[in-house]
């Protein structure tokens, strides 16, 4: 059974096989990820009672906490990309790293403004610089800039693997500190909601939208990455012979 | 109508999450599949030429 395991990853590694196998895989992973956020964000929005105390601009959580937790599994998947492309020297793991970057980014951006907008009628201030939370998902924001950018200022693809891969590991320290600032520092953040102890501390009619959303952004995520390292195994391999085969054979969308 | 779209004065906050939500991701999809189709190209249009040479 490892074997078979060992097998296939070691194929999938292999840019011309992932090439091929992630042209399936793609729409596998952003139908049924736009049909979830469309069906949780309709009950999010139209069928999910308000809540007793933030009556209904609790209906943020939706787009927020998809965003914060994508925000920090898109560094999750960079840094962990990025170590293994340092010490088993695998050049596709390199490229995940460099697909996730921009992609994190975005959903970090919309953690912060999605935050902002809500803190706004309920804390009464569009920003906190004093609260651990938004501090640290600020500087998850920079940690992302600073990637793409040291990327895109080396102008040889494997010294630039090798200098980001070093900041996306010691860049993962925050990621942690995202998630437990809530409990470690005083908060104007809510605790933990969806992990708290004993259970999720949310109604279940409103619980289900949500969790759709989590999973949908997550495969939206997922279908996102593949299609911009099927763009980076194209930049990276564009001199190999498969390329030229498939670019010369039309066959390359 | 207009209760639901207004949501207790929460409204604005409300949609203005979701529309730029939605903007955010639309953006991101549009210009990842632009980037594949450009890089696809530029691919075949460099070996095209070299083949031309040849």
């Amino acid at each position: 059974m490892w074997n078979t395991i060992w097998t296939f990853f070691h194929k999938l590694a292999s840019p011309p096989h992932f090439y091929r196998i992630s042209a399936i895989l793609l729409p596998w992973l952003a139908v049924p990820g736009y049909l979830l956020v469309a069906w949780g964000t309709y009950n999010g929005l139209f069928t999910a009672p308000e809540d007793y105390q933030q009556k209904d601009a609790f209906r943020i959580i939706y787009v927020h906490v998809p965003s914060a937790y994508l925000s920090m599994m898109a560094y999750m998947v960079m840094a962990i990309s990025a170590g293994i492309g340092l010490i088993w020297r695998m050049k596709l793991a390199h490229a995940v790293a460099a697909a996730a970057a921009p992609i994190g980014a975005a959903f970090t951006f919309l953690a912060l403004a999605t935050g902002s907008i809500w803190g706004r009628p309920m804390w009464g201030t569009w920003w906190e610089w004093g609260d651990p939370r938004l501090t640290s998902e600020l500087i998850l924001l920079f940690l992302y800039f600073g990637y793409m950018a040291l990327r895109s200022s080396i102008g040889d693809t494997a010294k630039a693997d090798k200098a980001s891969a070093v900041l996306a590991l010691v860049g993962a320290i925050n990621v942690p500190i995202i998630h437990y600032s809530v409990e470690w520092w005083t908060s104007l953040h809510q605790g933990q909601t969806l992990l708290a102890e004993g259970g999720p501390a949310i109604d279940t009619a409103m619980l289900w939208p949500l969790l759709a959303n989590i999973f949908g952004f997550s495969l939206i995520f997922g279908s996102m990455l593949l299609r911009r390292l099927r763009t980076e195994v194209l930049f990276r391999e564009r001199r190999k012979r498969w390329v030229k085969e498939l670019a010369l054979g039309g066959q390359q969308s | 109508m207009m209760e639901m779209f207004n949501m207790g004065d929460y409204g604005p906050y409300v949609w203005s999450c979701f529309g730029l939500t939605a903007f955010v991701v639309g953006i991101i999809e549009w210009r990842a599949r632009q980037r594949h189709k450009i890089m696809a190209r530029e691919i075949e249009v460099r070996l095209r030429a070299m083949e031309g040479r040849e």
